[in-house]
């Protein structure tokens, strides 16, 4: 059965069973490895993805309810030449050490920040309870959340030449 | 003439009656005791104290989440508006630190407060007027040596004429009867503890029992289910739906630990319950367990025989169990719509190889689809339970973001018809639009109650 998804803005026809979860088809059919396979129970957050603007665990969501629904992965966050604020913060702070739990983290940073751009500390540590991370880097998460706050601010705000030109 | 006088006679009339309620209606202040909050108890009460708050659950009304233990201001609501939860830390402004231990005592036996105002009873004070002058002696020891915090109550929202507060000692006259319940002397003294704790201090009619119109308890269906929080409080009389019957065992282990192999894990406002009745003694759980699958009483034949099947069926499970955390569920795709969403997205934990706690309750042994309305169900799949702060806990992801409405609806359909033999739920897609609005409030917290969170510093001080 073909379903088709959307995912970091391209569609793609996927051959598949509607039962079988995003992430399987995210990693294995479109090479996008950046959500990871971490306990496959909707408990570690390390598949978080996000699905029109909110973070969903994507080892726990059957294709078949995403049919017209957009998907935003990691790799749809920027890329490596032009890093989006999340990971410009991520790598600014060297959040990571493994890594393994990064793409979630941003991604349920990213679900957060589209919603307030300047959330308090609770909620960053609300948005992020279903996240685990294992190395410990917890500290410098929340910091580089933080910070992609702040820069997702400044590239909103008019430029000091900005109000001239118009 | 005669008619000026019929009517003078008639005013007067309601005057004299409005003045006698007035007077029915009027308690004396009790005046302020300036050294109450700086009074020191002998730790052993103290210490007891802090056991009999944990039974009266009181720290789950009287703390908002995340800001200090027992400063108040939670709001609960109520059919009939919301009230917000007093400060009861020894703060002499705001809490109760100028009430001497006659004031608190009447509180708890009257529903009344310092300065003689009646009580709305969402302050269960219609079962905390059964607790012992010794208890409450206790109780107070702990309250008044806990950290004051200055915390103004908030004013309740409640429609007019509700917020007149002599009304209440109407309320009281019809539903409250004050006073301890003298021990039945057939009964065994572990018996005898259990009702004590449960229809006093554990206050647990309060959720589990119905409520008529006037918000009180109705005694004719004790324990028959009730809902708090946006939550359904199971029947646990009789009528519980509990495909194995509770018995003494099941229930003390549940209540000691907060989860049970063949009833699943409590959450909700029972989370928070069973979190706090870890501060007992194990002779208090089993003494609750006794009392209330005494209630419950001994199931019909047929029940019991169910009963057995399943328990043949899930112990011989349990053996073959793994820590292999992937189930061996085929993933069938085709049936009905609720069905292709349960084998998808369900099956795989609550199907699954893991035990419980931290797999998901195979549906054969759920109360929650065998009851009467699926509230419960609905709350835990939009919203999850969300992982207790800092240890290990049940955890269930959130669906919200994931099922429609209509999809919802649908599962629970399937659900009902596959594990239950009680009829067909309705109106289900609306309930399920409502709870994900929030035009029918539903409280979240974690599995253990958010209060215990290591970042409560208030909480923590204990």
């Amino acid at each position: 059965m073909t379903i088709s998804l959307t995912v970091n803005g391209s569609s793609h026809a996927i051959d598949a069973d509607p039962a079988t979860p995003l992430l399987y088809v995210l990693r294995d059919d479109l090479g996008l490895n950046g959500a990871k396979y971490g306990c496959g129970l909707g408990q570690c957050g390390s598949c978080t993805v996000v699905v029109d603007g909110e973070a969903v665990l994507s080892c726990m969501v059957p294709i078949m309810l995403l049919e017209g629904r957009e998907v935003t992965t990691v790799e749809g966050l920027g890329t490596i030449d032009e890093p989006g604020p999340l990971q410009q913060a991520f790598i600014e702070l060297q959040a990571a050490q493994c890594g393994y739990c990064i793409p979630g983290m941003m991604m349920s940073a990213h679900a957060l920040l589209r919603r307030k751009a300047q959330p308090s500390e609770e909620e960053i540590r609300e948005a992020l309870t279903t996240n685990l991370c294992r190395c410990g880097t917890h500290m410098r998460i929340l910091a580089a959340i933080r910070r992609a706050g702040e820069l997702m601010r400044a590239a909103s705000l008019p430029g000091p030449d900005e109000g001239r030109t118009g | 003439m005669w008619a000026l006088k019929a009517a003078i006679v008639f005013v007067a009339a309601i005057f004299l009656a409005a003045g006698a309620f007035l007077v029915f209606a009027w308690r004396s202040e009790i005046p302020e005791d300036a050294t109450a909050g700086e009074a020191s108890f002998a730790p052993e009460l103290v210490a007891r104290g802090a056991q009999l708050a944990a039974v009266g659950n009181c720290i789950a009304c009287h703390t908002v989440p995340g800001k200090p233990a027992f400063s108040g201001g939670l709001a609960v609501p109520t059919p009939f508006g919301t009230i917000y939860s007093t400060n009861i830390t020894p703060d002499r402004d705001t809490g109760i630190g100028g009430w001497n231990e006659a004031a608190f005592e009447r509180a708890m036996r009257e529903g009344v407060d310092r300065a003689g105002n009646h009580l709305y009873p969402a302050f269960p004070y219609d079962h905390f007027t059964r607790v012992t002058a010794q208890d409450n002696r206790a109780l107070y020891a702990f309250l008044m040596t806990r950290a004051a915090v200055k915390a103004e109550a908030t004013e309740n929202e409640l429609p007019f004429p509700l917020e007149f507060r002599p009304l209440l000692a109407g309320w009281k006259l019809l539903f409250l009867r004050q006073g301890e319940v003298e021990p039945e002397a057939a009964r065994s003294e572990e018996w005898n503890r259990g009702r004590y704790l449960v229809e006093g201090l554990g206050h647990c009619g309060a959720c589990h029992t119905p409520r008529n119109a006037f918000g009180a308890e109705d005694r004719d269906r004790h324990f028959g289910g009730g809902e708090a929080e946006g939550w359904q409080a199971y029947a646990i009389n009789p009528d519980s739906k509990a495909p194995i019957p509770w018995d003494e065992q099941s229930l003390a282990f549940y209540l000691r630990n907060g989860w049970h192999e063949f009833h699943g894990v409590s959450r909700g406002p029972m989370a928070e319950v069973t979190g706090n009745l870890s501060l007992l003694p194990d002779s208090d759980i089993a003494a609750i367990a006794t009392y209330v699958v005494s209630v419950m009483g001994d199931p019909t034949p047929e029940r019991a025989q169910r009963a057995a099947e399943l328990r043949e069926q899930f112990e011989a499970d349990r053996l073959e169990q793994t820590a292999d955390s992937q189930s061996s569920v085929a993933l069938a795709s085709g049936g009905q719509a609720g069905e292709t969403l349960y084998l998808a997205a369900c099956a795989n934990c609550h199907q699954g190889a893991r035990r419980q706690p931290f797999g998901g309750l195979n549906f054969e042994l759920s109360t929650a689809v065998n009851a009467p309305n699926p509230q419960n169900i609905v709350n835990v799949v939009l919203f999850g339970l969300p992982p207790a702060d800092g240890e290990a806990s049940a955890v269930m992801p959130a669906f919200r973001h994931i099922l429609s409405d209509q999809q919802l609806a649908d599962l629970l359909a399937y659900m009902r018809e596959s594990f239950s033999d009680e009829p067909a739920w309705s109106g289900l897609v609306e309930q399920v639009a409502n709870t994900r609005s929030g035009a029918y409030k539903v409280t979240i917290r974690p599995s253990d109650g958010i209060e215990r969170a290591p970042h409560n510093v208030g909480a923590e001080e204990e």
